[in-house]
């Protein structure tokens, strides 16, 4: 008994065994999507993040342990948004056809995500700290996180916003493209990658790799556009 | 594999430093990617040049290949980030009902939004053409 536990001890401060968890949980959730015939409720961020979360609840490992192994896959995150330019380059025809109405949608959605945000979290009497924290929720976490703080709000609520709206995204997205009938893939990648970064651009490139590559745009144009428009709409509030 | 994540890698880095260096409200990898389009869009222009200049993986197709590597499996890594959210969602605890109400409404609104005026836009566009 002793035995094992000195085992476990070992293990747990390695970053192999996190490293390991992580994609362990990962490979199971991406059979139970692709068993369930990729159905939007099996999206594998939530499932692999719900099992990871799960072993470290039951473990009780401290995230700080945890985040040893895991950090070798979170620092792909930035190497795979560089890799963006690929599916960009590749449908760079299809793209430049698609300018026009790429930036009207941008502007339209990028609007709407920060007002329809600030307007229900003043109706509902969110207090204005964390409103500030909600207004850069479909913007990726860095740039989320830096915006939240430069307004005054709480970059870590920031953050658990974000990867929320990201997870809500991904899920809603395929059911509300097919209730509005929209079967232009151009139109549901950009609109995932604008409402829901890149939580909803891996969702994009699942479904279609046209998609990805407007989720990808997105993604970019996104987080630029908030963060200049941010400042502007909170100063509406009061 | 290894050149061509290390192009990839560049990219990122020159992208960060650009990032700090002129405080644009832009992640450094999203310029990375921009600074990557930029290589690739010269690289084509000038195949025969680059073709000599180049190491053979930047032009045979084998940084393409990293490149798809790494996208294909863009959710695993939101895992880390994702678990450790998890922990972190007593900070949601006073204002939660709201909040859940503001993410899912908001998201949905603006999905639809965008969605929307694109499809309208790129069809008043081709209307416009065939006139």
């Amino acid at each position: 008994m002793t035995g094992d536990f000195a085992v476990w001890v070992y293990l747990s401060r390695t970053p192999l065994l996190w490293l390991t968890v992580t994609l362990v949980a990962y490979v199971v959730a991406d059979r139970i999507a692709t068993a369930t015939n990729r159905h939007p409720l099996a999206n594998p961020v939530l499932v692999a993040i719900a099992l990871t979360a799960a072993v470290l609840e039951v473990t009780h490992t401290p995230y700080a342990t945890y985040f040893e192994g895991a950090q070798f896959v979170h620092f792909l995150l930035g190497p795979a948004t560089v890799a963006l330019a690929f599916p960009l380059y590749e449908h760079r025809a299809t793209v430049l056809r698609a300018l026009a109405p790429m930036l009207a949608a941008l502007l339209v959605g990028s609007v709407v995500a920060l007002s329809s945000a600030l307007t229900l979290g003043h109706l509902l009497g969110v207090p204005r700290a964390v409103i500030v924290s909600l207004a850069p929720k479909s913007v990726t976490t860095g740039v989320a996180m830096g915006i939240a703080q430069t307004l005054g709000g709480d970059p870590t609520l920031a953050a658990v916003l974000v990867m929320l709206t990201g997870m809500t995204g991904g899920i809603l997205v395929t059911p509300l493209m097919n209730a509005l009938r929209i079967r232009d893939m151009r139109a549901r990648g950009f609109a995932a990658g604008l409402a829901a970064h890149g939580v909803g651009t891996a969702r994009a490139f699942q479904v279609d790799v046209v998609a990805g590559a407007f989720a990808g745009i997105a993604l970019g144009l996104n987080a630029f556009l908030t963060a200049m428009l941010a400042p502007i709409a909170v100063s509406f509030l009061r | 594999m290894i050149v061509g994540l290390t192009l990839i890698l560049a990219a990122q880095l020159l992208g960060e430093a650009l990032a700090r260096a002129t405080g644009v409200p832009v992640p450094g990898p999203v310029i990375g990617m921009a600074l990557l389009l930029v290589f690739l869009v010269v690289r084509d222009r000038y195949a025969r040049v680059a073709a000599r200049l180049l190491p053979p993986p930047l032009v045979d197709g084998q940084l393409e290949g990293a490149g798809r590597g790494l996208l294909a499996n863009l959710s695993l890594m939101f895992v880390p980030a994702g678990a450790g959210i998890v922990g972190r969602l007593d900070v949601l605890a006073v204002h939660g009902a709201a909040l859940a109400v503001i993410v899912v409404v908001s998201t949905l609104t603006t999905l639809a939004a965008t969605a929307l005026t694109f499809v309208w836009v790129s069809r008043w566009m081709r209307s416009g053409e065939g006139a």
